[in-house]
């Protein structure tokens, strides 16, 4: 039973076409990574799925409840959509922490701020010694004890990157989206988080992962989607789309991608 | 009292009404000009032009225009006294215009300031499930503040000095006042009015160090 369906979404930026009808579906617990040539709109994949941009057709659908119809507005009310983005978590290529609050306040801002808003309309909330204590155990998940105090600026690239990650987990998504978390650090600094998210994908987490990384797409994911020029080319386990390619772009993707390192 | 003493207290009390001059414009503009640079903004068109074309306009043509403007067009264009009369009518028309310059002056740096904070911190916030307000408040409007720390001091430096301008309708601030004396053949009054501005910008500038000490812990 599929967790999050994708149906035929387009996507187009003034006159450029940036997706041209993607669809493909993934399963709880299953991490699926996305690889292709820059430029060929698996940011703006993400995006869509995340609500940062609205898809022109096609439809998202997350167990059975449909998030998104381009051609149902009723899908497209406002308030509702930032409840939808609840589902999916995103981790941003340039972190995106929030610099004025530790490493501690970026993980449980959001959470404190739902919590208050749960109270408000439930009556119920979780008090603030869970939320910080989930927050301690997340870090620690990360590899971050000791950092709670700091703020953004005095860490280093990889440990921004696995606070970014420990903070969209915080929200418990059902599926966790990356988009290329290696692809700003020094060479010496992407082993730690892709650790990271190797242990996440250990852990059944669900995961959207674009990655320019094949060698780690072809050990840690389920499957694999290429892209190109807004389409996907091919898909199947990593076995497959890595060691026999069946279409010749792809060919062509992975051998630019092993010649330069 | 001997005459130096009379005349030091009168520069003090014309001094106030700078001080209150500047304080007025300080306390409307502030949040007018988050408005103006708000409406710059807008995804309304329309909206976003007009308060552009107004802004240029203000920032175009000299405030002491606006002051006298202000004051002498209502009655002119036989709308009545919107001021009232005499001496307050004068205070209020100046500090009106004050207003109405300031607000534009800063909605200009309020603009640079929430347009300079990179729009990943709004999306941070936005896939984190935040509203657009809680976003505001909680994300971006600390950097902004810090963003802007050093060109309001500025403004707010240039602002004091300005205020002398409203003598241009009669109102005695501390320049005018000491003029009198300079008729008089008297110069040091002239002289001495240039120290309460030293203070006072002395004063600002402390603050102002000391507000952007306490946001150093932070980078943007
Ligand atoms: N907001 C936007 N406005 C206009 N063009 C955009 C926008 N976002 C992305 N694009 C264009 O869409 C194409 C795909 O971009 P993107 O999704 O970032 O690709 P990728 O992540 O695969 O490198 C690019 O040509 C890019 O220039
Ligand atoms: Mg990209």
């Amino acid at each position: 039973m599929a967790i999050l369906e994708v149906n035929d979404i387009h996507k187009r930026f003034g006159a450029a076409e940036v997706l041209k009808g993607i669809s493909f579906s993934l399963e709880k617990g299953s991490s699926l990574a996305i690889i292709g040539s820059s430029g060929s709109g698996k940011t703006t994949l993400l995006r869509c799925l995340n609500f940062l941009e609205k898809p022109d057709r096609g439809r998202i659908t997350v167990q059975d409840e449909v998030l998104f119809d381009a051609g149902d507005p009723g899908t497209q009310a406002e308030p509702e959509i930032r409840k939808k983005r609840l589902n999916f978590g995103l981790v941003f290529q340039a972190f995106h922490l929030f610099p004025q609050y530790t490493v501690l306040k970026n993980i449980t801002l959001a959470r404190e701020l739902l919590e208050k808003e749960r109270q408000k309309t439930q009556g119920t909330s979780a008090p603030q010694k869970e939320i910080d204590a989930d927050a301690a155990a997340l870090l620690a998940q990360m590899g971050l004890v000791g950092k709670e105090k700091a703020y953004p600026h005095q860490l280093s690239g990889g440990q921004q990157q696995r606070v970014a990650i420990a903070r969209a987990l915080a929200l418990k998504p059902k599926i966790l989206c990356f988009d290329e978390p290696t692809s700003a650090l020094d060479p010496e600094l992407t082993g730690e988080v892709l650790q990271v998210v190797r242990s996440l994908a250990n852990k059944k987490t669900t995961m959207v992962i674009v990655t320019h990384e094949m060698a780690f797409a072809r050990d840690v994911a389920d499957h694999i989607l290429f892209m190109d020029e807004g389409l996907i080319v091919e898909e199947g386990p990593p076995e497959q789309v890595f060691g026999n390619p069946r279409e010749e772009r792809t060919r062509q993707f992975l051998a630019r991608y092993s010649s330069e390192p | 009292m001997s005459n130096a003493q009379t005349i030091v207290s009168r520069l003090v009390d014309s001094f106030q009404l700078n001080v209150q001059l500047f304080f007025l414009t300080l306390l409307f503009s502030l949040p007018l000009g988050l408005v103006i640079a708000l409406c710059a903004m807008s995804r309304f068109k329309p909206l976003a032009i007009v308060t552009k074309t107004f802004v240029w306009m203000i920032r175009g043509t000299p405030l002491m225009l606006q002051v006298i403007i202000i004051f002498f067009a209502p009655g002119l264009l036989n709308f009545g006294a919107p001021w009232g009369s005499g001496a307050s009518a004068r205070f209020t028309a100046a500090t009106i215009a004050f207003i109405i310059n300031y607000a534009c002056y800063f909605s200009e740096i309020f603009r640079g300031g929430i347009q300079g904070v990179p729009i990943g911190q709004t999306e941070a916030g936005q896939v984190l499930g935040m509203t657009r307000a809680q976003i505001f408040f909680k994300v971006t409007l600390l950097q902004v503040i810090k963003r802007i720390l050093p060109a309001m001091s500025n403004e707010v430096i240039t602002l004091i000095k300005d205020t002398s301008l409203a003598r241009i309708i009669s109102i005695k601030e501390i320049i005018m006042m000491a003029q009198e004396y300079t008729a008089q053949g008297l110069i040091w009054p002239l002289f001495s009015t240039g120290l309460f501005f030293l203070v006072f910008v002395g004063l600002l500038t402390i603050i102002f160090a000391r507000l952007e000490k306490r946001l150093d812990y932070f980078r943007v």
